[in-house]
This record gives structure tokens, C-alpha cells and sequence, in this order.
């Protein structure tokens, strides 16, 4: 899945998007009337660095769930934004957008991060892996059998960060115990209070020895 | 967020000269604080230089002592097998901290830039001498339960929030940057001040200096080491109070220690009168209350926090206890 039109170019405005665009205009417009220091930065300009003007996107080309893309965002865009607001991968969720409830986990080269407290511009040339990038056509990863079987949700807003730490959870060798797997995964807050059976899915995983 | 340029660097000079030529300019690493400060407008800078490309990411022993690159991945340090071997106070310390999602994305030059989580500093409608110096302290007559009891000003009360840095003071770390004006060497216990009357100030770095390294000297503390963390929850929150305990004990008896408290100060709190106490004593519970006691001495304490008078030194006497005893 992919963004098709190019961020530099004016926008040949469907009626369907005009909406959506005027709240990107207007919120930039806010971001000019708050931030007059900046215009007059705007025009630095430093060879052999890449510099991004406050008001310029920046290319950037990531490969995500094994698609190479090649991306315009502006600078203050966190990745999780990134996922689902450019690319419609609304998969991963955004639950507290501070950091706080790993809903927005997410895999870089591997490894679990924050999309939501990182910004999407640091990940040139990097492998994102979200969780529809788990399955392979109908065949789903053996953690979200897992968490299907051990019933490891109710409402399931938290489910793709747990999913996305709980593979990275056995990958770092994190969870040997009961008591390692509650530790480390801390950082996915679930309300719904479905943590004893997702401590059973990622035990049945671990125990099953597939190489995640 | 505020719109700002970002510029991507390679080297410790290019980063400084990228940073050193805007007004209001940040360096960003892992960015698991400054973003969050930066969406609520906590935090404003106009321009972030991004450093993750210098290769400062290397754990490595050099002669007498251990060298940790400042990009180095706090899940890296805690996971890395020659800093489990020889400085495991260090590890647990780490692991005590945020979560594994933000530990493989904090690094430890970061986690020493750490703002504090004071309620009235995070809210914006609040006065804070740190965030809007000369505004007033919220917390000084507000909701101070998490505040500090040592080392306070009537400018600011907050705590620092950092875990790994309560064990790098214990440890004797030191701080190695690089500046406009060249390298320097500052002492853990220098590198975090206390708030007096410029709370806006966390640490003694200079304008545009950057972290490159910590050293860690390579000392007699890798078996009898304890690093308790007393949180509101089991895990992934702020210490209400925290113990780092380092001892060398030879035939029961304390021929050295180490000793700092964190959730105490707008600093890591280093307790050097306590180690004095517990050093050529005997490892036992009358040893470790007795340092505990002094290490209290001078405290001061606000509406909601005079609870960790009790806390702390009980945290104290049972952090020493796990370590004479490692599980």
C-alpha cells in the first residue's frame, strides 16, 4: 500500500480530500503565526549536510512489511503517523501518543520501538515491520494464533502492540518465566486486564521453539 | 508540535557546528523525551540535529576501565555481556527503567538528558520555574507526593528521573563530551546541579556541547550489588524512591561500598557520609540502619512527601541486604 501522489507537488484537490487538506493548511498556517524565528532560519543552508527548511518535506525511503517506499514527510511527523495517516496502515494503533501505553509498538530493523515518540524522518533506509506485515496471505504468525487461542483480548485495541512486543519479547530471550514475560512487557498497558492469558500465548510460542 | 529544520550528521564536530549555528537548537537521539516534551510544547527548539549516524554506539573495556559510547541503546548496555560481567549494578539499574520498547530506543547520552516528570513542569496551564523560569513552583505548595527532600531550592523541588544515572554516580563514572571549545571530563557527581535559582538548568553541560562517552572505572563491585526501585507499580513507572548498593565484602566485612539514591533530588544523590558509616564494618542489618540513618541527615520534606523519611532509609537497609545476599 502506498502513497501515490508526490507531498512536493500541488495537490490536484479531490472533493473527498479537501477537507483533510484544509486542516493540514490551517494547522501549518498556526505553526507559521507561532514560530516567527523560523521563517527567517528557513533560508540557512548548509552544504554537505541535509538540511530540511522548516516548510520543506523530506524525502525518505523506508521499506515497510517488506515494501520498498519512497516517501516526502515533514520533519515533526512521528512514524506512527507516518503508518496510518500516509500509508492507511492503521493497524497499529494510537492509544496515549505519549509514550505511555505501547498500542503504537512497532518493529525497526527487528526491534520493538515507539512509533508514536519517534520521528519518521530518523528511520532513512530502515525496515519497519507492523503487524500487518506478520501474516503471510491467510497463513497468520503463530503469535496472533496464539492470542486467538489463549483468548489474549477482549476489546482489542492494545492486541497489535502486544502482538508486535511479544514476538520481539521471545527474540531478545526475554521470556523465559512467568515473571520475565510480565517484566518485559510492561510497556503495553492492556485495560481490558487480558494479561494472564496473553502471558499463555507467548509461553505457548516460546515453548513451541519456532524461530520467530 | 512546532514546525523546526532537521539536519542529519555524521561526526561529533558536525553535529556541534550544526547545532551551534541556530539560536535554538537540539540534538536528538532516540528522542523518547524531547518528542514527547515537544507535542505538548513543553519544549520548543526551531531546529533538531539528528546524531544517531556518529558511530559513538561501542562497549568496550580500555585499560582500567569501561568506555560506553553516548548512542549506545540503553537494552544494549543492559544486555551486553561485559557490562552484566563487570558492572552488573549498572544492567539492573537499566532494566528498572521505561520499557523495553523505549529502552531499545533511549540511549544513554539521552538518558542523561532526561527532563524531569514533575506534574507541574509536564502541564502547561501550571507555573514551573524550570519550564517558564520566573513563573513559580506549583509543586513547592501543590501535589509534592513524588518530589524531592534533599537538595531543594524555593525555585523548584522536582526529581530527576533517571535509574541508569543513580548507578553511574554510585560507580564513579565520568562524563566525556565534546564542545566549541574541545573535549572535557566531567565527574558524574558534577554533571547533574541542583536547582538553586536557575531550576531551568538540569546539568553543568555547556551551550552545544555534546555527550560522546561514559567511562566506568572498572572497579571490586561485580558480585554484591543491588538496584532497588520502589515504583507505584511493579513495573514501567517513575521511582517513588530508588537505592543503587555496591559493597566488597572480604570474610563478612565491607572493604568498600557504594551508595546513591534516586526519587531524592533534582540530582542522583550520591551518599558518601552512609558509605563512610558501612565501610570496616561488619555486612549486617545494625550496619546498614546505622548508614541508612546518615544517609537521611538533612532532609527536608513538603506537605505530601515526609513518607519517604520512612522509605528511603528502609529502601536503603533492604537494597544493602539484597546486595551482601545476591538471589
Amino acid at each position: 500500500m502506498g502513497d501515490n501522489h508526490n507531498p512536493d507537488q500541488p495537490e490536484n484537490e479531490s472533493f473527498a480530500e479537501s477537507r483533510r487538506n484544509f486542516l493540514k493548511n490551517s494547522s501549518l498556517l498556526t505553526a507559521i503565526a507561532v514560530t516567527p524565528g523560523v521563517v527567517a532560519k528557513a533560508a540557512e543552508n548548509d552544504l554537505g549536510e541535509k538540511i530540511a527548511s522548516a516548510f520543506e518535506k523530506v524525502p525518505l525511503k523506508m521499506e515497510i512489511n517488506g515494501v520498498k517506499q519512497q516517501l516526502s514527510v515533514e520533519p515533526r511527523v512521528t512514524l506512527l503517523d507516518l503508518l496510518r495517516e500516509q500509508l492507511n496502515l492503521t493497524g497499529t494503533k494510537k492509544g496515549c501518543d505519549y509514550g505511555q501505553c505501547g498500542a503504537c509498538t512497532v518493529h525497526v530493523n527487528g526491534q520493538r520501538v515507539l512509533s508514536c515518540l519517534s520521528l519518521a524522518v530518523m528511520h532513512e533506509g530502515q525496515k519497519i515491520t507492523t503487524i500487518e506485515g506478520l501474516a503471510k496471505g491467510d497463513q497468520l504468525h503463530p503469535m496472533q494464533e496464539a492470542f486467538i487461542k489463549h483468548d489474549g483480548f477482549q476489546c482489542g485495541y492494545c492486541t497489535p502492540g502486544q502482538i508486535m512486543s511479544a514476538i520481539a519479547c521471545i527474540r531478545e530471550g526475554h521470556a523465559e518465566n512467568e515473571a520475565d514475560i510480565r517484566e518485559f512487557m510492561s510497556g503495553n498497558i492492556c485495560r481490558c486486564g487480558a494479561y494472564p492469558n496473553i502471558v499463555d500465548a507467548i509461553t505457548e510460542v516460546k515453548n513451541n521453539g519456532q524461530k520467530l | 508540535m512546532i514546525q523546526f529544520q532537521y539536519v542529519r550528521t555524521s561526526t561529533p564536530k558536525a553535529a556541534v557546528d550544526a547545532v551551534s549555528k541556530a539560536q535554538n537548537a537540539r540534538f536528538i537521539a532516540g528522542g523518547t523525551n524531547l518528542v514527547d516534551l515537544m507535542k505538548r510544547d513543553i519544549m520548543k527548539p526551531e531546529k533538531l540535529v539528528d546524531i544517531n549516524n556518529i558511530p559513538l554506539k561501542g562497549i568496550e573495556q580500555q585499560g582500567n576501565k569501561i568506555v560506553i559510547g553516548a548512542l549506545a541503546l540503553n537494552s544494549q548496555v543492559a544486555d551486553n555481556k561485559l557490562v552484566q560481567e563487570k558492572l552488573p549494578l549498572l544492567s539492573q539499574s537499566l532494566n528498572a527503567g521505561a520499557s523495553a520498547q523505549i529502552r531499545n530506543m533511549a540511549t544513554v547520552g539521552g538518558n542523561m538528558m532526561q527532563r524531569t516528570r514533575c506534574n507541574y513542569f509536564y502541564d502547561t496551564a501550571m507555573p514551573c520555574n524550570k519550564r517558564e523560569p520566573g513563573s513559580g513552583c506549583g509543586a513547592l505548595e501543590g501535589f509534592n507526593r513524588m518530589h524531592a527532600i534533599f537538595g531543594t531550592s524555593e525555585k523548584c523541588i522536582a526529581v530527576h528521573p533517571s535509574d541508569m544515572c543513580i548507578a553511574l554516580v554510585a560507580l564513579d563514572a565520568t562524563v566525556v563530551t565534546t564542545g566549541p571549545k574541545g573535549e572535557r571530563r566531567i565527574p558524574f557527581s558534577e554533571f547533574h546541579r541542583l536547582p538553586g535559582d536557575n531550576p531551568e538548568k538540569d546539568n553543568n553541560l555547556m551551550e552545544n556541547e555534546l555527550i560522546t562517552a561514559v567511562e566506568i572505572p572498572d572497579n571490586a563491585f561485580t558480585r554484591n550489588v543491588h538496584y532497588l526501585k520502589i515504583r507505584d507499580r511493579a513495573s514501567y513507572a517513575f521511582a517513588v524512591v530508588s537505592v543503587a548498593a555496591a559493597l566488597h565484602i572480604e570474610n563478612n566485612t565491607i572493604k568498600d561500598a557504594r551508595l546513591a539514591m534516586g526519587g531524592v533530588s533534582h540530582k542522583p544523590w550520591r551518599l558518601t557520609g552512609a558509605e563512610k558509616a558501612l565501610i570496616g564494618k561488619p555486612a549486617s542489618e545494625e550496619t546498614f540502619r546505622n548508614a541508612a540513618n546518615i544517609a537521611m541527615e538533612g532532609a527536608k520534606t513538603f506537605k505530601y512527601n515526609a513518607f519517604k523519611l520512612k522509605l528511603g532509609p528502609n529502601t536503603i537497609v533492604q537494597a544493602l541486604k539484597n546486595a551482601a545476599e545476591p538471589v
